[in-house]
């Protein structure tokens, strides 16, 4: 009993961490109606520069996060101006194949310089011990930071001007232009951000379990799962949902082998975007106007 | 259908096509064959891929579930139930898209970039399942006794016959790209892909129409699988499930021109020689994926009408001969 508990909670705190993940994805895909096929390939790309940093560069794991997440933000940036900008306002057919086969090159690229062999980043923090089970440090300090990075999203699109505009653009892009928003500007930024936010949850990703150049993909899947059940563009949603998922994942995992995991995960998407197509904090939102 | 379809020319092309694949000097030239059957197969990804794709508007970025479903259906047929290769491809056919069928009902309600969403969890779930799934062999896969290649006269003419029946499998693609554009059916899926709320209004089911398309889109593919993987008389998910499969299949389709027929079949050919090229090229051989996604990045930010909207841009008498 006190074992499933501990998984529960284990899967918790990985959860928030799929949450940031997620709060990524949400954020594009609310201000700009694109869904970022490069997600996968941009959590990778975190996950690489902070074992880069680490073992190459001797840089404290914790420390190099902050450089991950800014050159994050840059290469979203570029990436919007390679393959998002044009494909703004087009069907969503367009934008998906680009950022699709952007994707396909960032991967691409990686595997020819990385291969697909496992890499990790040696990491060795105190854990929190309940009785026989001990909570490991890296998950604990993974929750923590990610509540930190939430919290300044938050106060950044609630405290800060730039931050209203992106809500405006995301609100409605042509009043927001009309009031003299620079919403190309805006966009632009949107896709940064959410870019450095997938870079800086797969480093810390990188922080908890090994990876490879190819674990993209499924850690973009479950970035899915988590934005649909947290309801589209909503990025509190996402953090809530993405601990949800953790807690499934926690539920399951002392019941089953994790390689199915990513079956249920799948599973979970397909009924809440035919069930509950505006996620989880929609039955609160119905319960309120009841 | 009508009759006049078979009076058109495109009718015509297509079966010069088959009979150029089927007739083509082949003698012992196993590289040219094997070449030959690998563009035989991504003609039929490709052409099955672009019902959905080029005539409703939607991604199936899954497609290669179909493939590696269908040939896991036929081996293990084969192998375990002692069933010929052409009732076990057709069985593996029929069950994968009865199954893409119902997942189409399943998700018919989702619209858009949703649907696309779905479609690449697909392809997770279903190469979790499977490597999971014991009378499959799990992660280990399947392996063929070489004792069934003798009903086909051994393993060299056996190959043979798996050459002219995937070149079959080709045409049926084409033909029956050909039909569903030119059927009410095909209409439908044209109007969804331009505008679903529109055709919604005008009276074309487009969840049904969307549900079918899937699932017709599945039967080829699923039958080329099982003699894909009857040919390396192996199936391990993998293989099965390589998603770089799928991701050529949107290339072809994008770079030949999606909506179009011919052109999945000249980006199948234009793709295949320059995969050729680039595996023996020293330099590029490694940067195979990134050629590709740059290729079709360019497609899709320049000349979203693939190779065919060019053309017809520049000759738009060949509208006339080509569809």
């Amino acid at each position: 009993m006190i074992g499933l508990l501990a998984s529960i909670l284990d899967g918790v705190l990985v959860g928030a961490v799929y949450g940031l993940a997620a709060m990524g994805i949400t954020l594009i895909w609310g201000v700009m109606d694109v869904v970022n096929l490069t997600h996968g390939a941009m959590i990778v790309a975190g996950m690489f520069g902070l074992s880069l940093l680490v073992n190459a560069a001797g840089v404290p794991a914790y420390a190099a996060l902050l450089p991950v997440m800014i050159a994050g933000f840059f290469a979203g940036i570029a990436l919007y101006w390679i393959a998002v900008h044009r494909m703004i306002g087009q069907p969503p057919l367009m934008s998906l194949l680009s950022t699709f086969s952007a994707n396909l090159v960032l991967i691409g690229l990686g595997t020819a310089v990385w291969g697909t062999v496992l890499f990790n980043v040696p990491l060795s923090l105190p854990g929190f011990s309940i009785g026989r089970y001990t909570f490991p440090g890296t998950h604990l300090m993974a929750a923590a930071l990610t509540a930190v990075i939430a919290g300044a999203l938050y106060l950044f699109l609630y405290r800060t001007r730039t931050g209203k505009a992106v809500r405006a653009v995301s609100g409605n892009r042509e009043a927001a232009e009309l009031v003299g928003i620079p919403t190309t500007r805006i966009l632009a930024l949107a896709f940064g951000l959410g870019v450095a936010l997938a870079c800086v949850s797969g480093a810390l990703i990188a922080t908890m379990f090994p990876f490879t150049v190819l674990s993209g993909d499924a850690y973009q899947l479950k970035s899915f799962v988590v934005t649909v059940l947290g309801g589209l563009g909503n990025p509190t949603g996402a953090l809530v949902a993405g601990i949800a998922l953790g807690l499934v994942e926690g539920l399951a995992t002392p019941f089953m082998p994790v390689s199915w995991t990513l079956v249920i995960e799948f599973v979970l998407f397909v009924v809440v975007l035919i069930a509950l197509p505006g996620g989880l904090m929609s039955l609160r939102i119905r319960r309120r106007r009841n | 259908m009508s009759l006049s379809l078979l009076r058109r020319p495109f009718f015509w092309i297509i079966g010069l096509a088959i009979l150029l694949f089927a007739s083509a000097p082949l003698g012992s030239n196993v590289e040219l064959r094997e070449s030959l059957m690998l563009a035989a197969v991504y003609i039929t990804l490709a052409s099955n891929l672009n019902m959905m794709l080029g005539y409703a508007g939607y991604v199936n970025f899954g497609s290669i579930v179909f493939f590696g479903l269908g040939g896991y259906f036929c081996i293990f047929l084969m192998n375990s139930s002692g069933w010929a290769l052409v009732p076990a491809m057709l069985a593996g056919g029929l069950a994968v898209s009865l199954l893409a069928l119902l997942f189409g009902l399943g998700i018919l309600r989702l619209r858009g970039v949703l649907f696309a969403l779905s479609t690449i969890g697909v392809n997770e779930a279903v190469m979790a399942f499977v490597n999971n799934f014991e009378p499959w062999g799990g992660a280990t896969g399947i392996y063929l006794s070489t004792d069934l290649f003798r009903p086909l006269g051994g393993p060299a003419q056996a190959l043979w016959t798996v050459y002219y029946l995937l070149v079959a499998v080709m045409g049926l693609s084409l033909y029956l790209s050909y039909f569903v554009k030119n059927s009410k059916f095909g209409l439908g899926l044209l109007a969804i892909g331009q505008n679903e709320d529109a055709a919604t209004v005008l009276g074309v089911p487009a969840p049904l129409y969307k549900a079918l398309a899937y699932s017709a889109s599945a039967f080829l593919p699923a039958v080329a699988g099982g003699l894909y993987f009857f040919k390396g008389a192996f199936i391990q998910p993998l293989d099965a499930f390589d998603l770089q499969l799928s991701t050529e299949a949107i290339v072809i389709t994008m770079l030949g021109g999606q909506g179009t027929i011919f052109g999945p079949a000249l980006g199948a050919y234009l793709y295949e020689e320059l995969r050729g090229w680039l595996l023996t090229s020293p330099t590029f051989s490694s940067f195979q994926l990134v050629i590709a996604g740059a290729l079709l990045l360019a497609i899709v930010l320049f000349a979203p009408g693939g190779l065919m909207g060019l053309f017809y841009r520049r000759w738009p008498r060949l509208r006339r001969f080509l569809e």
